[in-house]
């Protein structure tokens, strides 16, 4: 039971009196945009932040968390997106650290702590081998270990912070199933997530957060997905993807038997100005890879890529971007910002050539440059001299993108254009994108979200273990058929 | 959300005070360590103390300016006092041999060329860890020196160009040392601060990754950067030569200790992406005024060691050490 909670960060408000229960045996979603303050709240439940106001009562009590032992130990536990094992130690180790069974000596009883994380696995109904290092687990097995640490503290309250984020469906799946089990257990579960048809399909109640406040609190069954945007931004959303068709004109982007040995194999394809063609499959399908492949980052093996009819030498970006090509990476905060940089010389990066005279940097070049595009892209941010690590995730991606189309690219290589991004930023990409298309710019665009995929591409290729299996039009598309392609099931029969 | 122009000029002084806060310490250090020496010694600030802290430091300080580079780019070269030695070796045995100086010369920046060429071939074509391969090369460096010269000690260079180690630039109370250093340092700065080039340095310090993703060609960067170093160690080795107007294959052992020193005590982070030219000439400054008011104390080297070690050891802890519990936590998040 939240009740009443508030926390201030200087003169900012980040949670206002923010009140819910949470029932044992329930799994309840959190929703709102990025800043609407679910992630602070998220840190009080932990024990990282104390509350300003209000208090936290479990069973009734009022419990006041000290920090983040004492948060655990009344049976809160917290499973960030990103998990934090111990690389070299095993599963069990993890899940036992700093309470190892102990044997004779002092020594720490290996097989009774394997058996013990077996039973904890076999309770949450998942195969996990605990004697193996945790280094080179898949994010989904990660958080599988962490549930498994919690669930072994007794953990009453199990707060997920966008755990599926990372997640193929398939894993999704796994994760429901899990929570599931949890709550048939009795533990009350806090579900966060970006994608409201998670919170639809796995969770019993919802509450909405927009601003700090919690604006509404119900039972799953009263409310719909409409609703629920309604809440989370505060209005109508006109179109979450705005999609205008238009007749594409001249091939930009020719790919041919492109091949990387052991991640991609024999793929070839073509982008056209005016469309969006959407490479889609499961994580790990080799889609990033391609993207990687074609700007120069990794070298292809064999095969050629052409840009404008221009081959394209192989592992060079900059020979890449020179021909129009642009590329938004999949990793925000390793691969498209240089987090600790300002606003402006990250908008800047890709252009400094453009903004120098005699090999100089012009500042003023460089400051104008940015405010155009923070204006164009509607870039919320508070000093352009301010590092982009204060930015929400989706302001951090319009600086990516800005950052790109300050080059007036050709063609847009865009990897997961709105991952960990909120709903009313999510919109925003997408008709930018779209006006990009419609001004004649080609895109390839690589998401991991059916419903972008369907709801902005021209085209959709499928890629599934580095191969490319289908192609769909606009038309012929849907989430059925797309999934079938990506996970090598035979297409369904007509009926 | 705001755009107005007020308040860029203010995030403009805000971002100034920012980067500055280490470069004011140090200016108030170099004073403090000024009015230290005038008590100490009558007439502390005079044109000819000027001369010799500029001589004492020069080769230090010229060997300290590219390593900040390097450092920027979160890579390290511990190799630049071999590399000092080694072309100096080179020098003195083509010259012994016959060769005339300007070519001996000649050869020697070959020598320091090429010496960072092997630095920066291993580190960013081959991958290795820039701190093995430049303990590597820094004992190979000094063992090839030893080889070449040992136990011999080269002397007899023309006195035309030994004078310039230890007289004034005619009409100025200048090492020639100490005015290569300060071009080279208004070089590096202009470089480091105002270029793509550099704006390049601090990205692939800060997020190597992104710098890649950007089209920054950070191999090449790397490569060339250990080349520029070895080249201006190399020249150092030169003017060390010269000023000793002697060279054995022991010349400059050690100092690689104290080049690096200066840089991070200049307040360039040691995980690269931080740090400017001002700081560095400040940390010249400092440590150059500091030991001529030592010597003229008549204070032991060795216990000038002890203090300037001291010194440098303190500060580099002061600016660092937050920055490095943040990194190792950072590193820890990011595991697995």
């Amino acid at each position: 039971m939240i009740r009443d909670v508030s926390k201030s960060f200087g003169a900012v408000m980040a949670v206002q009196g923010v009140s819910f229960p949470l029932y044992a045996g329930e799994a309840h979603a959190l929703l709102g945009e990025n800043g609407a303050g679910k992630s602070t709240l998220v840190k009080i439940l932990a024990g990282v932040y104390g509350a300003d106001g209000g208090g936290l009562l479990i069973d009734g009590e009022p419990v006041a968390f000290k920090g983040p032992a004492a948060s655990r130990a009344a049976g809160v536990s917290v499973i960030y997106q990103e998990p934090t094992l111990f690389p070299d130690l095993s599963v069990a180790e993890n899940i036992f650290m700093g309470r190892q069974p102990l044997r004779v000596g002092r020594r720490i009883d290996r097989a009774a702590m394997n058996r013990e994380a077996t039973d904890v696995f076999k309770r949450l109904g998942v195969e996990l081998d605990p004697a193996r290092v945790a280094r080179g687990l898949s994010v989904a097995d990660q958080q599988i270990v962490e549930i498994a640490k919690a669930l072994s503290f007794n953990a009453r309250v199990l707060v997920m912070d966008e755990p599926t984020a990372a997640l193929t469906n398939v894993e999704v799946d796994r994760l429901f199933e899990v929570i599931r089990t949890l709550r048939t257990h009795g533990a009350a579960v806090l579900f966060i997530s970006h994608r409201l048809e998670e919170a639809f399909e796995s969770c019993q109640r919802v509450t909405i957060m927009r601003d700090g406040r919690s604006i509404r609190t119900a039972p799953i069954e009263e409310v719909t997905i409409d609703d629920v945007i309604r809440s989370m931004v505060g209005h109508d959303l006109d179109n979450l993807f705005p999609k205008t068709v238009i007749e594409p004109g001249e091939v930009v982007l020719e790919v041919e038997h492109l091949t990387r040995v052991g991640v991609f194999d024999d793929i070839s394809f073509n982008v056209r100005r005016g469309e969006i063609v959407a490479l889609a499959g499961l994580v790990g399908a080799g889609r990033s890879e391609v993207a990687r492949a074609i700007f120069g980052i990794d070298k292809r093996t064999s095969g050629t890529v052409q840009v404008h009819g221009a081959e394209l030498p192989n592992g060079n970006p900059l020979a890449a971007m020179s021909a129009g090509v642009a590329l938004v990476p999949e990793d925000r905060r390793q691969q498209g910002l240089v987090m600790d940089m300002s606003i402006d010389r990250n908008v800047a990066l890709a252009s400094l050539g453009r903004l120098s005279r005699f090999g100089l940097i012009r500042r003023s070049s460089e400051r104008d440059l940015a405010t155009t595009w923070a204006g164009r892209l509607q870039l919320k941010f508070s000093r352009m001299v301010d590092t982009v690590s204060t930015l929400s995730g989706g302001n951090q991606q319009k600086v990516v993108l800005g950052k790109w189309l300050a080059r007036k690219p050709s063609l847009l290589i865009i990897d997961e254009p709105t991952r960990g991004i909120d709903v009313g930023t999510k919109a925003e990409v997408h008709r930018i994108l779209d006006e990009l298309v419609t001004q004649g710019l080609a895109v390839l665009m690589i998401s991991s979200e059916l419903p972008e995929v369907l709801g902005m591409a021209d085209r959709v290729l499928v890629l599934r273990e580095g191969r490319i299996t289908a192609e769909f039009t606009r038309a012929q598309a849907d989430e059925d058929s797309v999934m079938r392609a990506a996970t090598g099931q035979p297409p369904a029969v007509a009926a | 959300m705001t755009t107005g122009h007020n308040d860029a000029a203010k995030g403009g002084r805000a971002l100034w005070r920012g980067l500055v806060r280490w470069e004011s310490a140090l200016v108030i250090v170099l004073i403090g360590v000024m009015i230290f020496g005038s008590i100490q010694t009558p007439n502390f600030l005079n044109p000819t103390n000027f001369f010799y802290t500029g001589l004492n430091m020069g080769e230090v300080a010229i060997m300290a300016l590219p390593l900040t580079l390097i450092i920027m780019t979160g890579e390290i070269d511990l190799s630049v006092a071999s590399m000092l030695g080694l072309s100096g070796a080179v020098m003195g045995e083509l010259f012994s041999n016959g060769w005339p100086i300007w070519l001996a010369i000649a050869a020697a920046l070959v020598v320091g060329a090429i010496g960072g060429a092997i630095n920066g071939v291993l580190v960013a074509k081959v991958g290795l860890p820039s701190i093995a391969v430049t303990i590597g090369t820094l004992t190979l460096y000094r063992g090839l020196a030893l080889i070449l010269l040992a136990p011999r000690t080269i002397t007899g260079f023309p006195a035309s160009l030994t004078q310039i180690g230890v007289v004034p630039i005619p009409g100025t109370e200048v090492a020639y040392s100490t005015a290569v250093f300060l071009a080279l340092a208004v070089v590096t700065g202009i470089i480091l601060h105002a270029t793509p080039l550099g704006r390049g340095l601090v990205v692939i310090g800060l997020q190597p990754e992104a710098a890649k993703f950007a089209g920054i060609r950070v191999n090449r960067i790397k490569i060339w950067l250990y080349v520029v170093s070895g080249i201006v160690c190399a020249f150092a080795g030169i003017l060390l030569t010269l000023k000793n107007a002697s060279v054995s294959y022991d010349a400059g052992t050690g100092l690689e200790l104290n080049v690096v020193a200066l840089v991070l005590f200049g307040g360039v982070s040691i995980f690269g992406g931080r740090g400017t030219i001002v700081g560095v000439v400040l940390s010249v400054a400092i440590l150059g005024t500091l030991q001529q008011a030592l010597t003229q104390m008549n204070v032991q080297p060795e216990v000038q060691n002890i203090v300037s070690g001291g010194l440098l050891l303190i500060s580099v802890v002061i600016p660092n050490s937050g920055e490095a519990i943040r990194r190792i936590r950072d590193r820890a998040r990011r595991r697995v």
